[in-house]
């Protein structure tokens, strides 16, 4: 179970997180802590139109965190705001140890927290963050 | 005489249902609970259950017999000078929150309540939420690169502005065992009242809190190997007679009309409601079980057990102890960085290898941020931890450096 959590796929990506940076011409920025651990990510996102256009981040967490991190760099620029809260819905089931293909199959990497529940906000924080920076980014336009 | 720690396990009911390889290094967060305390909770729960303080038939009196007992035994524990010092409560955190209101009128605009980098939240939080109720100020002590209270310069860190003096016995983070002579005195140069977190030094055996000085001192009773659910706070008795209640309710009162209440004498005046009997009962029977063991060679064992640990994680590369390295003053809590490796995933890792510690800000943030650092992992001994359990976990992080970083 300890080296499914840890599998290839994670820690490769969490090293990833660690070669990303801020966005210097963010439309909007957002800070969330996992209050359980004092782990931070800091999240930028530029916009165009509804879509991401750019994505910039900076952690201070774990490896899940960090990984769940890049995956959201890496699938969300581009995405819509619907397509991105779709990703985080899908992730929050499978960590319920739902069945079923996620919307970005590489969320699937994350499985093996399911039967981990402490460690389910870790994965969370970076989409959580993400959410709050799309309703942020909405509310402002409008 | 070297303790039996073989004999000391069989008082310990976890191990006989935790399959091997089990290796519980998460003492500061919750004890185990010892065989007297766990019969006493199920005896009561299943055999002798009634509401204490009022019923006056023989299963209500038992249980209301059995209920000052455990206070009793608690103050003789503590080394109270009456039973009456002793409050029932939930735990520590409840204790200081009470202690935060009951203080209330003591506290006025510009006053100072001192509080210090290595407390726990809940010797932070309720004291940060009196002085905002009052307009008070919080000052605090800092800490020195070995993890222990800052005791230098009390002369002007306590002022005659200070009210409040709130400050750990025992370090959750770092082990460091605070002197509190110094503070004690300085304090009462000022008037200022000394409330002690000693959540973290009731699990190392039977003190006397009359004579440390102190005003007020709460504890959990989970962590000295009690249920969780229950605690103590004792008052000096003078001081408990002069302060309000804190929640209103029943068993609190002595009379109420619609118009008003009178409320009852100390302890019960600060017992609102019906009280978490069962756990009160086993922290009592914790309390006396552990009173009959043999400290000096506990506290010998530990103390062994806490430089076999402090050498091997010396040993290791790129480990950043933050505590004291030597054994004086100190209790076996001890917290470490990993270079590069987050403190949750080392705690991960290391429960595949059946050793349970702890990760985190251990509600230390502001002493985290003393340090530079988020999160580091804790390991934390009780009596029965043997020299297997701290070779085990310094094996695992041997793997885990190797895994991860």
């Amino acid at each position: 179970m300890t080296m499914d959590l840890y599998n290839r796929r994670i820690v490769e990506a969490a090293k990833r997180a660690r070669e990303r940076g801020r966005l210097a011409d963010a439309d909007v920025s957002v800070t969330r802590d996992n209050p359980l651990c004092g782990d931070r990510i800091t999240l930028d996102l530029r916009f165009e139109g509804e879509r991401i256009a750019a994505l910039g981040l900076r952690v201070r967490g774990c490896l899940l965190t960090e990984a769940a991190a890049t995956l959201l760099a890496e699938r969300g620029v581009g995405a819509t705001p619907r397509e991105l809260w779709r990703a985080q819905e899908d992730l929050r089931r499978l960590l319920a140890g739902e069945a079923g293909e996620p919307v970005w199959p590489e969320l699937a990497m994350f499985r093996p927290v399911a039967g981990v529940k402490s460690r389910h906000e870790c994965v969370l924080l970076p989409f959580e963050a993400a959410a709050e920076a799309l309703a942020r980014g909405r509310a402002e336009r409008a | 005489m070297a303790l039996d720690v073989a004999a000391m396990r069989r008082n310990f009911p976890v191990f006989a249902h935790q399959p091997p390889p089990f290796h519980y290094l998460d003492n500061a967060a919750t004890g185990q609970i010892c065989a007297a305390a766990a019969e006493a909770l199920r005896t009561f729960e299943t055999a002798g259950r009634a509401n204490v303080k009022r019923g006056v038939y023989r299963l209500a009196d038992r249980a209301t017999q059995a209920f000052a007992e455990a206070r009793e035994r608690m103050a003789a524990y503590l080394g109270a000078t009456r039973p009456e010092e002793v409050i029932l409560t939930s735990g520590t955190t409840f204790g200081l929150n009470l202690a935060a209101h009951v203080l209330e009128a003591r506290v006025g605009p510009d006053d100072a309540i001192l509080v210090s980098r290595l407390e726990h939240h809940s010797n932070i939080v309720p004291w940060q939420m009196l002085a905002e109720r009052r307009g008070a100020r919080i000052r605090a002590l800092g800490v020195t690169e070995e993890g222990r209270l800052d005791l230098r310069d009390l002369e002007a860190a306590i002022d005659r502005r200070t009210r409040i003096v709130a400050v750990t016995h025992c370090s959750n983070v770092t082990g460091a065992v605070t002197d509190l002579a110094p503070l004690v005195a300085r304090a009462r140069a000022v008037g200022a009242l000394v409330v002690v977190d000693g959540a973290q030094r009731v699990p190392h055996g039977p003190l006397e809190v009359a004579s440390l000085g102190c005003d007020i001192y709460a504890l959990s009773a989970h962590k000295m190997f009690g249920a969780t659910g229950a605690g103590a706070l004792w008052i000096r008795h003078d001081l408990l007679e002069t302060l309000p209640p804190f929640l209103g309710g029943g068993e609190m009162i002595s009379r109420v009309t619609i118009e008003e209440s009178r409320y009852a004498p100390p302890p019960h005046r600060f017992e609102a409601g019906t009280p978490p009997i069962g756990p009160v009962l086993a922290m009592g029977a914790a309390a006396d079980w552990l009173a009959g063991l043999d400290w000096q060679a506990i506290l010998a064992h530990e103390k062994r057990l806490t430089a076999r640990l402090i050498a091997g994680l010396e040993a290791l590369p790129g480990l950043r102890l933050i505590g004291p390295r030597d054994l004086d003053d100190r209790y076996g809590v001890v917290a470490f960085e990993v270079a590069g490796v987050h403190a949750h995933d080392v705690c991960q890792l290391l429960d595949g290898f059946g050793v349970c510690t702890r990760g985190g800000h251990h509600c230390a943030q502001p002493l985290m941020d003393a340090f530079g650092t988020v999160a580091t992992v804790r390991a934390s001994l009780a009596p029965y931890n043997d020299a297997d359990d701290i070779d085990a976990l310094l094996e695992g992080l041997e793997q885990v450096i190797r895994i991860l970083r």
